[in-house]
């Protein structure tokens, strides 16, 4: 039956029956997908914003949080020196996340245009 | 539905969430809720990892303390993340956007590093081989190069000299090859904690020794550069984990920061290559004299005052020396004094002033600045014929017309501010001496030029106390 949750698929996360291959294309297919998308929202942004956009996207780059915290947390076999280690992403990627989206809303916000009235 | 397609179809919002963030950064009105939406993404897509098959099973085993741990480790995080965000204060935007960018690096390579370390019978040159390899060799390059910039954008003492060893280029080829080998040794052999380790090392040693050399005026690049840097390294996670959420958001911010590099770059009129390995040369340059030689004339408040009440169109230029001196204040000020008079006041932003890639946008509204007086390059260039008065402050090399006439000059072809062609160009400056490229700007010597020595800052202020007398 198709629903529209087969469409899906592309963004389906390991099915653990998947050739390595093909699951290997499909996130390269969403990697360069992702890069022309960013290439054309990006371009048409102008100048006076190139500051609050670089904060912005640093703060996006903090999404590693979330393998941070798969990484830290997968710890049914027991507590190891890997969940350790995932515990200090999980730390460094939310100082990331949370420290780049209040930059740029500081930012954002001293930002204004001329009041009509003088 | 399967949870496993509920997380999924969270990740797949989450990542609309974050396009439609940066669409709406495109915008003065709408940026402030495109950084919302962005946040309100990035929170959906951690609540969804919360429910990621193999945390769940540590759950089902553990109870809930993994969980809680996760949220003190998460929580800590946020809290230092947002209290620096907070304090710093905002003129040194530049700096602290450098050091959050680091972090993000930092936090790729260490879940390369669990992966790595936890990964039962890895298969050689397979996707987790390559991907756990590039993640750790792009975020040990990204965490030390955003700490270098840091260091060199806060000025500390260890960083004030831009290292010149002639020497440096054979070292970054020796680490470069190094870093080959290894990235090639993680992949044949992933088993092996120690390589990648070792590749890690050799990274970080990488991001010192490229960044250290770059000098000020390049900043900009470098800090879009390492941007990107930590979108990829994040990307490259992604393949790790086998997570499209990590690979989309990565890569989103990857494209985001090669754009930026290549505007800043050729609104330097430089190739990447150079800005990176090339510095602006110490060649033999004209020198000052021979330029200024009996052509400066320098005048006093009062007289610059007496032809700023004349004007009817005032373009103030600002540059790095403005940033330096704190003066953005009191140009505000100067501004206020000006326009209460009827004269036309706006600003003219080169491209690369500043230390990153619109940073005089930021420190002017700071000050309270409206963004509309704040003109584009090609925006403000023709109506310099027409403007009375531009006043050039901390800024030079962009506003050199040797860009434009002189073709043997170091920054010949180099887009500037055509702010000779106004009728009077006040030149704010503490001396005569060159700017980042090393060459001497006839703009100084030029006949409708006059020369205001003084701290910038100071000199703004005496600007408008002369004005007000007047």
């Amino acid at each position: 039956m198709i629903t529209p949750l087969s469409l899906v698929p592309l963004f389906a996360e390991a099915a653990s029956t998947e050739d390595p291959a093909a699951r290997f294309i499909r996130l390269l297919t969403v990697f360069l997908l992702a890069m022309w998308v960013g290439f054309e929202v990006i371009t048409k942004v102008p100048q006076r914003l190139h500051t609050p956009l670089t904060s912005g996207s640093n703060a996006i780059s903090g999404i590693t949080a979330v393998g941070a915290l798969v990484s830290a947390g997968a710890v049914a076999a027991g507590f190891g020196f890997g969940n350790l280690l995932g515990l200090v992403a999980v730390v460094f990627a939310m100082v990331n996340v949370a420290g780049g989206f209040v930059v740029t809303h500081r930012m954002l916000q001293m930002f204004h245009p001329s009041k009509k009235t003088k | 539905m399967s949870s496993q397609a509920w997380i999924n179809l969270a990740y797949l919002v989450a990542a609309m969430l974050f396009i439609v963030a940066f669409k709406l950064l495109s915008s003065p009105r709408t940026a402030v809720r495109g950084n919302y939406l962005g946040a309100a993404g990035m929170a959906l897509a951690i609540l969804a990892a919360c429910f990621e098959p193999r945390l769940q099973e540590a759950l089902a085993v553990r109870g809930i303390w993994p969980l809680v741990m996760l949220f003190l480790a998460g929580g800590l995080g946020a809290a230092i993340g947002a209290t620096m965000a907070l304090r710093y204060p905002m003129t040194g935007m530049p700096q602290m956007v450098a050091l959050l960018n680091g972090f993000g690096g930092a936090a790729s390579a260490f879940v390369a590093a669990a992966e790595i370390w936890s990964a039962q019978d890895p298969v050689a040159w397979s996707q987790f081989a390559i991907a756990t390899a590039a993640t750790g060799l792009i975020g040990a390059v990204t965490f030390w190069g955003s700490l270098v910039a840091f260091g060199k954008l806060e000025e500390l003492p260890q960083f004030k000299k831009a290292w010149t060893d002639p020497n440096r280029h054979w070292i970054n080829l020796g680490l470069a090859l190094a870093a080959v080998l290894l990235f090639a040794g993680v992949c044949a052999r992933p088993e092996s904690v120690f390589l990648y380790v070792l590749l890690v090392l050799v990274g970080s040693l990488l991001g010192v020794t490229l960044t250290l050399p770059i000098g000020g005026a390049d900043m900009p690049v470098v800090i879009c550069l390492l941007n990107s840097y930590s979108g990829l390294a994040a990307a490259a996670a992604g393949f790790v984990i086998d997570n499209s959420v990590l690979v989309i958001a990565g890569s989103l911010v990857g494209a985001s920061g090669l754009i930026l590099t290549a505007i800043m770059c050729q609104a330097m009129n430089r190739s990447l290559v150079g800005v990176l390995f090339g510095g602006l040369g110490t060649t033999a340059v004209v020198s000052g004299d021979d330029v200024y030689a009996g052509k400066i004339k320098s005048a006093s408040s009062e007289e610059i005052a007496m032809v700023l009440e004349g004007a009817d169109r005032v373009v103030i230029v600002p540059g790095y020396g403005l940033a330096v001196a704190q003066a953005q204040h009191a140009v505000r000020e100067l501004a206020d004094a000006l326009e209460k008079r009827g004269t036309t006041v706006e600003y003219a932003i080169h491209p690369v002033a500043g230390r990153m890639p619109g940073h005089m946008n930021v420190l002017l509204a700071e000050a309270d600045i409206a963004y509309d007086k704040l003109r584009e390059m090609d925006d403000i260039n023709p109506t310099f014929p027409e403007t009375d008065v531009a006043i050039v402050i901390g800024a030079n090399d962009v506003v050199n017309p040797a860009a434009r006439t002189d073709p043997k000059s170091p920054i010949a072809g180099m887009p500037i501010l055509d702010v000779d062609k106004a009728r009077t160009v006040v030149v704010v400056k503490r001396s005569l001496s060159p700017g980042f490229a090393g060459i001497p700007n006839p703009l100084f010597a030029a006949d409708n030029t006059l020369m205001y020595f003084a701290d910038g800052k100071k000199a703004i202020l005496d600007l408008t106390a002369a004005l007000g007398k007047s």
